[in-house]
């Protein structure tokens, strides 16, 4: 199981074990993490499951391709560690990621 | 006085649950029309991801979104299912014959003894950019379509996004317009090559303006736009602005169907589970936008929804016909209707 962290808007810490495979999205929804709205279902079609990756991780999470880059024209306040959750697939090396819910999607 | 179209069932929502009613209606003889917010059938499957594999349609291990929609059309092709494509439906009355009146917001009258609501997540609308304060604008100065060019005369426009509405209406805009101001939050666009070419041609010649950022704030009053503010990667930018055309994609809303007195569960359309029929007799829901306990969201299970939709459909079509259960493997008589046998 690799850990992770969401930090919603609030400041509310949401720690959850994720299986390796996973989409950080998916772990957000099966633990109800206020924020993530993920309308399109992990399509890649909507931009509802935008999230800032902690600077401390960025490097390891990498950065979008282009499809999500895209798409991600479509969220609220985009940062350069903006990321959709649905693209990031869980794996060992991002055991103890943090990352932020922003104020709203869209 | 405006045609009217008539009927046995309108549709509304061409997406595959919408299409597959086609078929299972036809199969009853009930000739079907569906209206849609796209210009295309598929709703969701062709919106948002017609490139998509799905991987739960039965007896299909893997079949795209796409790929799936025109499968639908091909199988209910014999029925003729006719299409009103790009309208909204608005309004809803029920007649004395029993029968509905369903008018679309370009004012097409349509009469069916039937209303099947397969709407999905609701009507694709264009998305509101997410910039503090845009309401009181929208309507007046920021406009999510182009109706008519002459409106942006003289005007200092915002174009907002990066994609091919963005950079159309900047092109064609431009001759019109007293300034053009691209607002895109990349120097990238999603746009035809072509397009993003001519537009950093134009910008080369001081024709319009190319600004690297995402809005951030509104200046104007009584709905009256001044000026825009762009967050940039040099800072804030403050741009001439009494137009703007945000281009943020679609989202899907419910629409004047939550004024029809359908008692809504959560913005769902609650139904029986024998015949998928709303509180109001005649009108059914099926698809995503229906509520039942038990509920799946499957494309699978709108399949299953509609069959049963059809049998209930067809005692209000033909009341005292007796409705005989038939496969369409051994019945020469379905066999006809899909045009399979002579």
């Amino acid at each position: 199981m690799t850990k992770l962290t969401f930090i919603a808007h609030d400041g509310t810490h949401f720690d959850v074990d994720a299986e390796n495979g996973s989409t950080v999205m998916e772990n957000a929804i099966r633990n109800a993490v206020p924020g993530i709205e993920a309308e399109c279902g992990g399509a890649c079609a909507c931009a509802t499951c935008h999230v800032y990756v902690d600077e401390a991780w960025t490097a390891e999470v990498g950065e979008p391709e282009a499809m999500e880059e895209d798409m991600l024209d479509f969220a609220y306040e985009v940062q350069p560690n903006s990321r959709l959750s649905c693209q990031i697939k869980v794996r060992d090396a991002l055991d103890g990621l943090v990352v932020r819910v922003p104020a709203r999607q869209g | 006085m405006t045609a009217i179209t008539k009927t046995d069932v309108l549709i509304v929502g061409a997406g595959p649950i919408g299409l597959f009613a086609v078929f299972e209606l036809g199969l009853f003889d009930m000739k079907c029309h569906l209206i849609d917010i796209l210009d295309r059938p598929g709703g969701q499957c062709a919106e948002l991801y017609p490139e998509k594999p799905i991987y739960d349609i039965p007896a299909w291990p893997s079949i795209s979104a796409q790929g799936l929609v025109d499968k639908l059309l091909e199988q209910i092709a014999p029925f003729k299912p006719e299409f009103t494509y790009s309208r909204m439906v608005s309004s809803l009355e029920r007649l004395d014959d029993g029968s509905f009146r369903v008018i679309t917001d370009e004012n097409e009258v349509f009469e069916a003894k039937i209303v099947v609501i397969a709407a999905g997540g609701g009507s694709f609308q264009p998305k509101r950019p997410p910039i503090p304060g845009i309401e009181p604008y929208e309507g007046k100065s920021v406009f999510y379509s182009v109706r008519r060019m002459e409106d942006f005369r003289g005007h200092d426009l915002v174009i907002v996004g990066g994609g091919d509405s963005a950079l159309d209406w900047t092109l064609n805009l431009q001759p019109v317009a007293k300034s053009v101001t691209l607002v895109h939050r990349r120097p990238e666009f999603r746009a035809a090559p072509d397009s993003v070419n001519k537009m950093y041609a134009m910008q080369e010649m001081k024709q319009l303006e190319f600004q690297v950022g995402q809005v951030t704030g509104l200046t104007g009053s009584d709905g009256q736009l001044v000026s825009a503010t762009i967050k940039g990667p040099e800072g804030d930018v403050e741009v001439p602005c009494t137009r703007m055309l945000p281009f943020f994609g679609l989202t899907m809303k419910l629409g004047p169907i939550a004024e029809w007195g359908l008692n809504l569960h959560e913005n769902l359309i609650p139904v029986d589970t024998e015949k998928f029929q709303t509180s109001v007799p005649g009108i059914f829901a099926v698809g995503d936008i229906n509520w039942y306990p038990g509920k799946l969201k499957l494309i699978l299970s709108g399949f299953h929804e509609v069959a049963l939709m059809a049998q209930a459909a067809k005692r209000i079509v033909s009341p005292g016909e007796r409705i005989v259960f038939q496969y369409t493997t051994s019945s020469t008589s379905l066999q006809k209707k899909l045009g399979v046998v002579d």
